[in-house]
């Protein structure tokens, strides 16, 4: 697309306008895909010049959106690890071809990326020319009138006793006034208005380049934690605190905004009765925190909808559940374990599970250094006659059911572990009395003994915990700023017409005035007629007419208003 | 806790409101049902007029394109000045020089007074309509959109309102009338069968003005889409009927009957198009204001969760639309059917995803 481009809106302009018509968009001219035969220079303009031609841009947009498709409908491995390894169960030949094509991270896989990536070179090499055009177009003066106004899509005309350079110097003026862009260009004025459109556009199709900048930059510099605090526990923002941590590719370390926490408590009220019995009603966490190395402590709370935020990191409260408080003792009585152990929760109602751990420090009766490992099942809610889920997510009546286990947890052999998982090779249950595995169900204070004088496990009472997400994406600023641009450069683009005005006046045969005026816009609308109306009513004013020549004009029927030709098409909105 | 004799008071009182907000609904339906018959009547009386506009205007329309062009004549400055200069609108070449049809009363006195009486009834029942909303939202205590019930019985009420505003704007609209209520009934229809859930405050999750904003913006953009969808999908059936006609063809007596009393395919294609365009930067909106909140809430802007997904999806669509009709000299049927195909995407996110697709979004509670 070059400069002298006469980007023709091909289905309205007739021939004989011309430059009038021209240009009225930056748009850039669809040329028809005529091959080069100019080698690799000649090729690679070539592609250049389809890349970015409206057409494949509009193809691209299309591929986008479907390409968007399969990712709502195949699980991702992004949103949902779970859900990929059932469906990779399930279908066993369709897993291994989906994997090839990446259509189980759909929205990262090469193809996709290429679809974007395509359509953002595209918009870049579209753009830029628009702009200089729109430049060269604010610099320059709208075009002069055709010779023949008749042709144009609003037109009038009138005769009057006025001088003509009186006429177009009052037509200067109005238009002027109006704030149309107007010049004299030989016996007419010409005159533009509303550069706004083309504006809006560039600065919607530009903030969709700032949009998208943004959001890579943040992906780029992206980082990502969780992790769980049990109530009177804290945290401190480094990357060795976290349970788990995602950074992307240009992340450093240093990145991270210092700050620490404590939580203080964890409170999760539900709704008591009715249908919708144990929804959740309120989650809030209420923390100790402090800004930077050494801040000063500050109270605060994070809900869902309401995280913290420090500098550019964010703290979202994403999951919440119970650790029971235990103190394990061994056989002669001495504490080996005094620990909240966060439990994790099975069900809406928080039926929970996990393993306390006790990797040292106890001592079987015999004087042997042992580990243990006891297996915990909380119901928070329990009802008689429903053993194994919990019928309340709050704790109403709580149960603790312990099974406890010795011997060599596995812990030291450097296979990473679950810590909700026991590792059942090298260890041995406990029996009871008839030798079945010892299990017993616990209320707060109760305390469960071990065989033979091996300790005992107490259960204190139960602590909450909750899990956070600690987010730091920096750019987003960017985005927003984007975002909005994009939202009002649209508007300007979609709501505003870009039109041009012509008045021509010339002295006729007669010595009386001839004023004609006529008006063009980018699409047919009913605004062009009435604006040009109104302003042909402003003029007239100010040069009444003439009485007409004793010849009737031959198109007076048409001007009869009583009798509408079923042929007529009225402007659009006009009043009836 | 101490106020728990108040909440169950409360609770009692909001049951009984959420009973009456289900019994305005019940009888909303019912009057619309009234307005279906009232413009089936009219459709049926508007057929006894024999007015024949479109092919009258295409038949003749060959010769006298070469002698004259197309003009219509109108007064400038309204009645104020009578002999100011007039403006000469002359519609663009290769656009089919047709008038708009009457309307669903064909000129017909008798179904003109049904289709009348049609619109009264149609706005008779968005009042009770609405204020069934409106006791829903009362006794929820929340904006009336947090689940499927609720937007739909919401969304109806808003389509509606759209149409009763362009009737008001005196937009020509009516043929709309029949379409409209019928597409309510059902979507009513469904809400009260399907997916009726019982009063209900709203998970922490969903504990945000984001909602108010981005769901009130979501089904205001839902409503436009449909309003225009519908002027499209009668615009490529009109359009068809036209092109046959200028190509010589005879089409049957029903479709004759049914599509002259139409808008003309042009106008009607420009209302559709005007609609689509002047909702899209509120949807743009829509989908920022989402992402706004899904960080708030989730803890990420956009993740690629379902409903997401498919809201990109149907943005994209719609500007593939306008830039069809823009720049890539889509003009007519093509950009018609994309247009289609972006309120398909539209629909789908609404009904597919929240049933067939699971997301964080589907807690909304289908
Ligand atoms: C993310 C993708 C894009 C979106 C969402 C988008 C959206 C839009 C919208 C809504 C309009 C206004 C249409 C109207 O005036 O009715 C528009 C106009 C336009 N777009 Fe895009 N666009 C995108 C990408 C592109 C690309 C890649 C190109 C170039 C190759 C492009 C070139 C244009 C041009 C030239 C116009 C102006 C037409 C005129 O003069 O009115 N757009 N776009």
């Amino acid at each position: 697309m070059s400069k002298t481009t006469t980007g023709t809106p091909p289905e309205r302009v007739d021939d004989d306008l011309g430059a009038a018509g021209s240009q009225l968009s930056t748009a850039p001219k669809e040329d028809l895909p005529n091959l080069p035969s100019l080698g690799v220079l000649g090729w690679a303009r070539w592609l250049w010049r389809q890349l970015t031609s409206m057409r494949v841009a509009l193809l691209l947009l299309l591929l986008l959106s479907l390409g968007a498709i399969p990712g709502s409908l195949i699980p991702q491995s992004g949103t949902d690890e779970t859900k990929v390894a059932d469906f990779r169960k399930a279908h066993t030949f369709l897993a291994p071809v989906y994997d090839k094509l990446g259509l189980f991270h759909v929205y990262s896989s090469v193809w996709f990326s290429a679809i974007y990536m395509l359509l953002f070179v595209s918009l870049i090499g579209c753009i830029i020319p628009r702009s200089w055009q729109f430049v060269g177009q604010l610099r320059g003066r709208p075009p002069g009138a055709p010779k023949r106004l008749t042709r144009l899509p609003a037109y009038t005309t009138w005769r009057t006793q006025a001088e003509p350079e009186q006429v177009r110097a009052d037509a200067l003026a109005l238009l002027g006034r109006r704030r149309f862009r107007a010049h004299l260009a030989g016996d007419a004025v010409a005159a533009e208005k509303g550069y706004l459109r083309e504006f809006g556009n560039l600065a919607f199709h530009i903030a969709l380049i700032v949009l998208l900048t943004a959001f890579a930059w943040g992906q780029l510099f992206k980082s990502e934690g969780n992790k769980l605090v049990v109530e009177g526990d804290g945290f401190s923002n480094t990357t060795t605190q976290y349970d788990d941590f995602k950074s992307g590719n240009l992340f450093t370390a240093d990145d991270l905004v210092p700050f620490s926490f404590n939580l203080d408590k964890f409170t999760g009220t539900y709704e008591a009765s009715g249908p919708n019995q144990g929804t959740p009603r309120i989650y809030r966490a209420d923390i100790d925190y402090s800004k930077g190395a050494y801040g000063k402590q500050e109270k605060g709370s994070i809900s869902p909808n309401h995280p913290l935020s420090i500098g550019d990191a964010n703290v979202y409260l994403t999951a919440h559940g119970y650790a029971p408080l235990i103190t394990v003792r061994d056989g002669k009585g001495k504490v080996v374990y005094h620990q909240a152990v966060p439990l994790l929760p099975l069900d809406s109602n928080v039926t929970s599970t996990g393993v306390i751990k006790v990797l040292d420090g106890y001592r079987n009766p015999a004087g042997v250094r042992e580990q243990l490992g006891i297996k915990a099942f909380l119901l928070p809610t329990y009802t008689k006659g429903v053993e194994t889920a919990s019928t309340f997510p709050a704790l109403r009546n709580p149960v603790l059911n312990l099974e406890p286990y010795h011997g060599d947890l596995g812990v030291n052999s450097g296979i990473p572990q679950s810590v909700y998982q026991l590792d059942k090779t090298h260890v041995k249950g406990y029996k009871d009395a008839k030798g079945a595995q010892l299990r017993d169900n616990l209320r707060p204070g109760q305390t469960m003994k071990l065989p033979n004088g091996a300790g005992s496990i107490t259960y204190e009472g139960t602590k909450e915990w909750a899990n956070f997400q600690v987010v730091q994406q920096p750019g987003i600023d960017w985005a927003l700023g984007g975002a909005l641009v994009a939202i009002f450069g649209l508007a300007g683009s979609l709501f505003i017409q870009r039109r041009r005005v012509w008045v021509r006046a010339v002295k006729g045969a007669d010595g009386v005035t001839v004023v004609e005026m006529a008006g063009l816009g980018r699409s047919e609308s009913a605004k062009v007629p009435e604006e040009l109306g109104e302003l042909a009513g402003i003029l007239y004013d100010k040069a009444p007419g003439a009485p007409e020549p004793e010849q009737a004009p031959d198109d007076s029927s048409d001007q009869d208003d009583t009798t509408p030709d079923p042929h007529v098409v009225p402007a659009e909105g006009a009043e009836k | 806790m101490t106020l728990a004799t108040g909440t169950e008071l409360a609770t009692a009182a909001n049951e009984h409101l959420a009973n009456i907000s289900n019994t305005l609904i019940y009888s909303a339906m019912a009057v619309y049902t009234l307005a279906f018959f009232a413009y089936i009547a009219e459709w049926l009386f508007g057929s006894r007029s024999k007015v024949a506009r479109t092919a009258a205007a295409l038949t003749t329309g060959a010769e006298k394109a070469k002698s004259a062009p197309a003009v219509t004549v109108q007064t400038a400055g309204g009645t104020a000045v009578l002999e100011r200069p007039k403006v000469v609108v002359r519609s663009s070449a290769g656009a089919r020089d047709v008038p708009d049809g009457p309307g669903a009363h064909g000129g017909d006195e008798q179904g003109d007074l049904y289709g009348r009486i049609a619109i009264s009834l149609t706005v008779l029942a968005f009042l009770v309509h609405l204020c069934g909303v409106i006791a829903r939202a009362v006794s929820v205590q929340r904006a009336p959109w947090g689940n499927m019930y609720e937007f739909n019985i919401t969304f109806s009420t808003v389509a509606v309102g759209v149409y009763l505003t362009l009737l008001v704007l005196k937009k020509n609209v009516r043929w709309l009338g029949l379409f409209l209520v019928t597409t309510v009934l059902l979507d009513l229809g469904i809400a009260v069968t399907v997916l009726y859930t019982a009063s209900d405050q709203l998970v922490p999750a969903l504990h945000s003005y984001w909602l108010y904003i981005h769901v009130s913006t979501a089904i205001l953009c839902g409503a436009v889409f449909y309003v225009g969808a519908a002027g499209t999908l009668l615009y490529l059936f009109k359009d068809s009927y036209e092109t046959k006609l200028e190509n010589g063809g005879t089409p049957g007596r029903f479709a004759t009957s049914f599509l002259e009393r139409l808008p003309a395919s042009s106008s009607l294609d420009k209302f559709a198009y005007r609609l689509n365009a002047a909702v899209f930067p509120l949807w743009t909106f829509t989908i920022i204001a989402g992402a706004i909140w899904a960080e708030s809430a989730w803890g990420r802007y956009w993740g690629w969760d379902p409903k997401e997904t498919w809201a990109f999806i149907t943005w994209v669509a719609y500007a593939c639309y306008l830039h069809a009709r823009a720049t890539a000299g889509w003009k007519g049927r093509k950009a018609a059917y994309l247009a289609l195909i972006a309120f398909g995407c539209w629909l789908f996110n609404y009904y597919g995803v929240n049933i067939f697709v699971s997301g964080k979004h589907s807690y909304a509670g289908v």
